[in-house]
């Protein structure tokens, strides 16, 4: 059988988003080795139900680390301290018989406390709505390969793309910023020959957008480490290169190169 | 006498659509925002139709319990999307699509349907291609291709191991545009828990603001469900935690009519249950079983490690049984056998709950760099759940379920047997039959939610210009909220003793021992005595602390398992009736000499559509019978 462990929780409960919160303690006796963090979580649960008491609140959905549902601050790290991991994928293994775990909320005045650990990441959708994809009703397209992509270009297209929006990012950052989040949306698109005719209107509208929610970047690179599909630093760069240009380029000349 | 309207078009199987579409009423542009149109779930199927019916003008309300629109489980699809491009010049077609489709399903979906499914597949790829869906390119940057189970043609488009998830942010982006532009209105956590009808047609929803516990009406002229499978009757399933029946089987005790419930499909590659704990299980790609060999010790006792059991002491069992196809025989194939030799006590894994998957035969021949480019996103996720390194040690596998192919029954416009109100995607039951095919899902709830809808839609509609929505304080919203209301405090106020995870955990159990891979009369019996107790057990025991007013998710769970009770109880009762094998469905009565499933295609070949009789009382069965003019009956065979 496998191993079991004994852990000590301190978990932040919160009643709602004007409520102060607090940390409570908890004990986790006889938890497997092969549970995920969110079983684990689970198991508190049901205890607490068992002794008449309001379970613990936490996001996730999937489980198997393509939602973005699940977030948490796990000993101060978002998502834990396992490398390219969300929570959900986190496993019990990855931690030692007898040690405190601190549990919280993502952190950052954009992401709101709806109840316990479960936070109000909206504003991301918001950032998306500013102009986070490619303007093309349905039944308009062509057929799909008469537009040629280059694979490189569609290949980093792709690494941007994989985002899944859980904002361990923002969680991560000293300054909460959302520059990973929102240049990974506009890697995606910026990099394809689909995305270029509203390149420099949605890089504008999105970063003016993030701005308006998020704090400022200051280069600490957080956001890339804690990030659970690893994504570039590089499309923040690319992000600031393209904003630039968005400023001082006139659109309606931009058949001149 | 059947008392159903398929509502098929008349004319040759190639021109039903086209007909269609010229003879559906249409409604005018400058008339179409006079319309309001509630999307519940914002899936692949959600997220696509409600796009694309603000886009025609509609006024469009879309609702998900998810805290965003990109959240949906569509997300987690991993393997592609067909679509009869035929790109890759190798003989695919509309038809041919349309054929294996039909024959995947083992003979028990509708013709019209599954020719349309496959002529508007080709709009899918153009349509995800131009809003920057990354599929797979070749080094020309033209669309790659990749075969998969059940065709000899290459006709998937995919995107890494992460098609669902490119396929939805495609969908959702479509949907923020329509947001951004004013004209959709979203609800994020915010539940279904009523479809509510005046004078017979659906005219509006009521709703519960999970995170205020508010319960409210909308009305409107439509209500399209879109809110996926029932996989989680199961408790473990590959579906994400919060899938539920719940759209469906409110609609379902309104009017609407539910079919086929017992079609459910396993899949054979997952990782097993680690212990009583075990929350989901996780789907492996299927293409493993390209390179994997599949066997059991041959002792029930086994005690030694994979590596130190002699050959001799081996059964690599699908070899041995199916010579021809061996490790790649159907998933209802595979899932069956393996639970045969877990059942017989030959079990792996600290349970004995699994059976090896071993690639030390590849490893040796192609070496451990070829193995890590083919299927090294895998072996990583294998190692990160289980803590075991596939490249040393076999992995360990054992089927789950994974997909429903029933659901609520709709007719060739997608509408369910309540007027006004819409099935579309894996909540509806039209294109899959007994079986669905691999990268057929995607496929679905786009062309419902792009192609279909939006045409078939308007024909209700257009006859009902100037009618108002009824309004919000009309007594049947008011009854409607007063009855939801009383169900959240009934949850609250039984102060049982056990929680909504433990009834759902052994309501999952009996689904799985006698409605899972394996269906017997005795044991489908059982499952009929045993739900009802367990239910009226729940309905006594359930603790459920904290209160309506506040994010509460046990409670959200104890309406969906709720649901799920009298979902099982139907599901039992379709598997009973239906004295056939045919796909998903196995009856052990109805087997082939060589232990296949054996069709009845003289007495079965119907969909059985149940019609609610309240709660107390069956389910009524209706027979839709399917007609085969295009594709001849055979039985399978993978000797």
């Amino acid at each position: 059988m496998s191993t079991e462990l004994n852990l000590t929780l301190q978990i932040w409960r919160q009643d709602g988003p004007h409520d102060d919160g607090h940390f409570e303690t908890y004990s986790a006796a006889g938890i497997s080795e092969d549970m995920s963090f969110l079983e684990m979580l689970d198991i508190v649960n049901e205890g607490l139900i068992q002794d008449g008491k309001v379970p613990i609140e936490f996001d996730h959905d999937c489980r198997e680390g393509i939602c973005g549902t699940c977030s948490l601050m796990i000993n101060g790290q978002a998502h834990g301290q396992e490398k390219a991991t969300t929570t959900c994928q986190l496993h019990m293994r990855k931690f030692n018989d007898g040690e405190t775990i601190v549990v919280e909320p993502f952190r950052a005045r954009a992401f709101p406390v709806v109840r316990d650990l479960v936070v109000d990441r909206s504003a991301f959708d918001r950032i998306i709505e500013a102009g986070g994809y490619i303007s093309v009703n349905t039944g308009a397209a062509s057929d799909a390969n008469l537009t040629p992509v280059p694979k490189e270009a569609s290949d980093t297209s792709f690494d941007a793309a994989a985002c899944i929006g859980c904002g361990a990012c923002v969680a991560a950052c000293p300054n909460s910023a959302a520059q990973l989040f929102t240049s990974a949306k506009l890697g995606h698109l910026n990099l394809i020959p689909q995305g270029q005719s509203q390149r420099f209107e949605r890089t504008e509208s999105m970063v003016e957008t993030m701005e308006s929610f998020f704090g400022s970047c200051t280069n600490h690179g957080e956001c890339h480490e804690a990030c659970p599909k690893e994504i570039s630093l590089d499309f923040i760069a690319f992000m600031n290169r393209d904003y630039v240009k968005a400023k001082v380029k006139n659109r309606k000349l931009a058949g001149q190169t | 006498m059947t008392v159903l309207d398929s509502k098929i078009p008349e004319g040759p199987i190639g021109e039903k659509w086209e007909n269609h579409k010229f003879s559906v009423k249409l409604v005018n542009p400058n008339n179409k925002r006079r319309f309001e149109i509630i999307v519940i779930g914002t899936g692949l199927a959600g997220a696509s139709a409600a796009a694309s019916l603000s886009e025609l003008g509609y006024r469009v309300k879309v609702f998900t319990f998810h805290d965003s629109p990109r959240r949906a489980h569509s997300i987690a699809a991993q393997g592609g999307i067909n679509a009869a491009k035929n790109y890759t010049n190798d003989g695919d077609s509309v038809h041919r699509l349309f054929y294996d489709t039909v024959k995947g399903g083992d003979y028990r979906s509708r013709e019209a349907n599954v020719h349309r499914l496959a002529e508007v597949s080709v709009n899918i790829i153009d349509q995800a291609a131009a809003q920057g869906v990354p599929f797979a390119r070749e080094y020309g940057g033209l669309l790659d291709n990749r075969s998969f189970g059940g065709a000899q043609v290459s006709r998937t488009f995919y995107a890494r191991g992460q098609t669902g998830q490119q396929l939805l942010l495609g969908a959702y982006q479509a949907l923020a545009k329509q947001i951004a532009a004013g004209s959709v209105e979203l609800h994020t956590r915010t539940e279904l828990l009523d479809v509510v009808l005046k004078d017979g047609r659906a005219c509006g929803v009521v709703t519960r603001d999970l995170v205020s516990g508010e319960v409210r009406s909308h009305s409107s002229h439509a209500v399209v469900l879109a809110t996926g499978g029932y996989g989680n009757v199961y408790y473990l399933s590959t579906n994400a935690m919060a899938c539920n029946v719940t759209a469906a089987w409110r609609a379902h005790r309104k009017g609407a009519f539910f079919a086929n419930a017992c079609y459910t499909q396993i899949h054979p590659t997952c990782i097993p249950a680690s212990d009583e704990f075990q929350s989901k299980l996780t789907l492996m790609s299927e293409s493993l079983r390209n390179d994997g060999r599949i066997w059991v010790p041959e002792a029930f006792d086994e005690a030694r490690p994979p590596d130190q059991i002699p050959e001799s002491d081996r059964d690599y069992y699908l070899e041995r049984k199916y010579p021809a196809f061996g490790n790649l025989v159907p998933r209802d194939v595979a899932s069956r056998n393996s639970k045969t030799v877990v059942d017989q006590g030959k079990g792996v894994g600290p349970i004995k709950n699994g059976v090896y998957l071993d690639f030390s035969a590849v490893l040796e021949r192609d070496g451990e760099d070829d193995v890590r480019s083919k299927y090294g996103n895998l072996f990583d996720m294998y190692e990160r759940i289980t803590g075991e390194n596939p490249y040393k040690v076999p992995m360990r596998i054992y089927p789950a379920t994974h997909y429903t192919m029933g659901g609520v029954w709709v007719d060739y416009n997608l509408m369910t047997t309540i007027p006004g109100c819409y099935a579309i995607g894996e909540a509806n039951f039209s294109d899959h039959g007994a079986n669905r095919l691999g990268a057929s899902a995607l496929m679905q709830g786009l062309a419902d939610g792009y192609f279909v809808l939006p045409y078939t839609i308007g024909d209700d509609l257009a006859g009902r210009l100037g009618e108002a929505p009824v309004s919000t304080d009309d007594p049947v919203f008011v009854e409607a909220e007063a009855a939801v209301k009383s169900q959240v405090d009934r949850f609250l106020s039984i102060g049982g003793t056990r929680s909504v995870d433990w009834f759902h955990r052994e309501l999952g159990k009996i689904v799985w021992d006698y409605i899972g891979m394996e269906r017997t009369k005795e044991g489908l019996e059982k499952a009929l005595s045993e739900i009802p107790a367990l239910e009226e057990e729940f309905w006594k025991d359930l603790r459920l602390p904290g209160s309506a007013a506040t994010l509460n998710s046990g409670l959200e769970k104890a309406g969906r398992v709720a649901d799920f009770f009298e979902l099982a109880k139907l599901m039992a009762r379709d598997a009973l009736d239906r004295e056939e094998s045919c796909g998903g469905h196995f009856r052990a009565e109805h087997q082939t000499e060589e232990g296949e499933a054996k069709r009845d295609d003289e007495n079965f070949a119907h969909v059985a559509a149940w019609e609610w009789n309240g709660s107390g009382s069956v389910q009524t069965r209706h027979k839709e019978e399917l007609t085969f003019e295009n594709v001849a009956l055979t039985q399978r065979s993978y000797k």
